[in-house]
């Protein structure tokens, strides 16, 4: 048998001087031409790993042990010189963060043409015929301009494309593809992945996919690896490991991912809504430029939405679609500037009375991202007891009792006394659902509140959601770009499209009969691990 | 190691102020001679025993004064870093967290006022206030509360857009409230170093005042007035100069010392795990 295409043999990487070990003597091997995933929560090591064969750990980790052999090549040893030769030429590298990972002060085309005039002899006119050729490939429209254009210029997605063009430009051997997607929405995700995968088999490209996503192994990989602090807990075929993995942890991986349940006891009846918006709008003017207004955006364009008690519904879109501005604008954290809202069938769009601060009272929200959510300065405990302020006639006793109930249901009993930096992100986020319940609202507006989490934490969130609200009773808007969440989570999808409510229905109607165009491309490139069983 | 470090800073640092506020307070009920008789027979002599850091021109115990200048120099730095302080703060607060055109005049005054070198706008206020204690104070205030609003305001900036802000709202406090509980308390950080160091400044300017006569007038002594009286005399008596220049550059490196290590004392997120 001829030697793989890259070998990893027993490396170890460590930090601290060998005290903190990120990597403990992991194996593998990677063959010409196929698609391996290494998948692992946050701390696994996998990055780490995929950094370290092309030689670009981040400062403080070190290769302590073993060899990364590249076509029989020891990577860990040979000289700086060839290591660079290698890099871009024989070995490729996609990053997490296309917002970041392009220079901003360079032309896309000064950025692509670099790379080629390292390792290749062509022209400059053959690179520029080159470049072109490769963006077409990656279907960006009108290549030549794109050539003179900066980066802030692109989405995230169409940024993510030129990386990739300007990485599969040298027909490296293998492509390490790290996170590529993370930061995307599933629509760009799915065409991102697509292109990747065409153009490695194409051109015969090996892939080393570094993800968390299980449902993405699924779709695209040959053979996976799953990690847990720095070891390997499973290796094998990857429509296999997920169909019948044996490990209890690719198990507790493989059960996280959110999969439809039926509906269990009576669906609430639709009295008359907690919420409701007609007609609502939120333009932005454009922006003042020296003798114009660019035109205005329309973030939001008349909405009809009604939200009853204890249902959760799904508000489902791309990027760029609306559905977090309309989140904001449902409880007035953003003011409409059109239409109208009703709480509990009192008007509450533009005074400040009585009937809005009952509304603002009732009405509470868990943002995305846990780590700016809270308060760097206050103790967890002071920031759950914050929204009993505005609660008439409880003494202190009574207002700490409550507080303790509420971490208690959350899950986090004890951990009054912490500051928000000392604890995980997933607890973060039981801390913001504690913030959001104490006052037993009537309606949670739920932002993107599990995509900054890893998997199995992601599960947990859910269930414990999912928990509260049955317990509790509250409606619950639930933003997601996340289809596989949604699926788990929602009794009512509502999917949104450049400002406007495209398609609405039950959960059970809309995933099994979608009937909108833009439906249905959202749930064809959700990945979904069905697809494999 | 770096917390090692850390610590021997703080301690050092609280070394050297402490013993300047020592000084201070000490001279409010002894001093060694009176600071202020004048004994001509005993001019310009050096450091002895009878004479701890010599005396001056005019026959004053040098020690003696020093310590009464520490209790001036102190109060008139830490009271005009006080006025900077909240004058800048709520300056700054006010213009980042209302925007709009409150903070365009507010900023455009500042800026005004910024354009100015610091110790150029303490002379012009001091020439219209006058020479005195509480005028050099005051002035010193009004220097530097534009540099404090400028940072305040840039840290009221970027933390109203997190999300712990627009949480405070969800659950129903007021703007004001927001501000003082959720918007101040993290703008401590960046005050409180850039306080520390002006505390420095404030030491420098007003030895500087007081050496351009501006400062706090004569006979009373302060480490300005004190080195602007030694430099006829940098030849013949070294320690006239020597003891106040020294007092100063050692509090402001004491004042430095204990501004990082309070900063970092002070931020949960680099407080011991």
């Amino acid at each position: 048998m001829s030697p793989s295409l890259l070998e990893v043999d027993a490396l170890r990487i460590t930090a601290a001087g060998g005290k903190l070990v990120a990597v403990d003597g992991i194996s593998f091997h990677v063959e010409a031409g196929e698609i391996l995933a290494v998948v692992g929560e946050s701390g696994s090591g996998k990055t780490a790993t995929g950094r370290a064969v092309i030689g670009l750990l981040p400062p403080g980790l070190t290769c302590s042990g073993g060899a990364v052999r590249f076509k029989g090549e020891d990577l860990l040893t040979v000289s700086a010189d060839r290591l660079r030769d290698l890099r871009g030429a024989a070995i490729g590298m996609v990053f997490q963060e296309p917002m970041v990972s392009l220079n901003p002060a360079l032309t896309i085309g000064a950025q692509m043409e670099e790379g080629m005039a390292l390792h290749t002899s062509l022209s400059k006119a053959e690179i520029r015929a080159a470049c072109i050729a490769m963006l077409k490939r990656v279907q960006i429209r009108d290549p030549e301009q794109c050539l003179t254009a900066y980066p802030h210029e692109f989405s995230g997605g169409m940024r993510q494309r030129i990386m990739l063009a300007s990485v599969m430009m040298l027909k490296p051997a293998l492509l390490i593809a790290d996170e590529p997607t993370t930061a995307l929405d599933t629509l760009s995700q799915r065409e991102i992945l697509d292109l990747m995968v065409g153009l490695a088999r194409h051109e015969g490209t090996a892939v080393l996919l570094i993800t968390h996503n299980l449902g993405l192994v699924a779709r695209y990989a040959d053979r996976a690896i799953v990690m847990q602090r720095g070891r390997i807990v499973e290796q094998g075929g990857a429509r296999a490991l997920l169909s019948s993995p044996r490990e209890a942890y690719t198990k507790a991986l493989v059960d996280a991912l959110p999969r439809r349940v039926p509906r269990t006891g009576s669906r609430p009846e639709r009295a008359s809504p907690v919420l409701e918006a007609r007609g609502l709008q939120v333009h932005y003017q454009g922006r003042q430029r020296l003798f114009r207004r660019t035109p205005a955006v329309k973030a939001v364009d008349g909405v009809d939405l009604a939200l009853y008690p204890g249902e959760t519904v799904a508000l489902v879109g791309g990027s760029g679609s609306g559905k977090t501005t309309l989140g904001r604008a449902m409880l007035r954290l953003v003011q409409p500037t059109g239409g109208q809202l009703f709480f509990r069938g009192k008007e509450v769009t533009q005074h400040r009375d009585e009937d809005y601060r009952r509304f603002r009272l009732s009405c509470q929200i868990v943002f995305q991202d846990p780590y700016s959510s809270l308060d760097p300065r206050q103790r967890i405990g002071s920031i759950v007891m914050e929204p009993l302020r505005h609660e008439p006639g409880l003494s202190p006793q009574q207002r700490r009792e409550r507080v303790l109930k509420t971490f208690d249901d959350v899950g986090l009993p004890g951990f009054e006394e912490r500051f928000p930096h000392q604890l995980s992100g997933g607890q973060r986020q039981r801390v913001a659902i504690a913030r959001a319940i104490v006052r037993h609202p009537a309606l949670v507006v739920a932002d993107e509140p599990v995509s900054a989490l890893d998997m199995t934490v992601q599960k947990q969130i859910l269930t414990l959601f999912r928990k509260l609200q049955q317990e509790r009773g509250f409606a619950c808007l639930f933003v997601s770009h996340d289809l596989a969440a949604v699926e788990e989570i929602a009794d009512r999808v509502v999917v949104m499209q450049h400002g406007k409510l495209v398609e609405e229905g039950d959960r059970d109607s809309i995933f099994d009969a979608p009937a909108h165009p833009y439906t249905q491309a959202l749930l064809e490139a959700a990945p979904r691990l069905e697809s494999v069983s | 190691m770096p917390r090692i470090r850390l610590r021997a800073n703080a301690l050092i640092g609280s070394i050297l102020v402490g013993a300047t506020l020592l000084l201070a307070a000490a001279s409010i009920v002894w001093t060694p001679r009176n600071p202020l008789a004048v004994a001509l027979r005993q001019r310009l002599k050096p450091p002895s025993a009878e004479f701890w850091l010599g005396t001056d021109e005019v026959g004053r115990d040098v020690f003696s004064r020093i310590m009464t200048g520490a209790g001036t120099s102190v109060m008139v730095a830490g009271l005009a870093v006080l006025a900077a302080v909240l004058l800048g703060s709520l300056l700054g607060l006010v213009a980042g967290f209302l925007r709009g055109w409150v903070d365009r005049v507010l900023m455009g005054i500042n800026d005004a006022l910024l354009a100015f070198p610091g110790i150029l706008l303490a002379l012009g206020l001091m020439a219209v206030i006058g020479a005195s204690q509480w005028g050099i104070i005051l002035a010193l205030g009004l220097a530097y509360a534009p540099t404090v609003a400028r940072v305040v305001r840039g840290a009221v900036l970027s933390i109203r857009e997190r999300e712990f802000v627009e949480a405070s709202r969800s659950i129903g406090n007021s703007e004001g409230y927001t501000m003082w509980r959720h918007v101040m308390p993290n703008t401590a950080s960046p005050l409180i170093v850039l306080a520390t160091s002006m505390f420095g400044w404030a030491i420098l300017a007003e030895s500087a005042l007081s050496f351009l006569g501006l400062g706090v007038p004569p006979p009373a002594p302060t480490w300005g007035n004190m080195l602007a009286a030694a430099r006829p005399y940098m030849e013949s008596a070294i320690w006239l100069s020597l003891a106040p220049g020294l007092c100063i550059a050692l509090t402001l490196l004491g004042v430095n010392l204990l501004g990082d290590a309070l900063r970092d004392r002070l931020d949960p997120r680099s407080a011991e795990r």
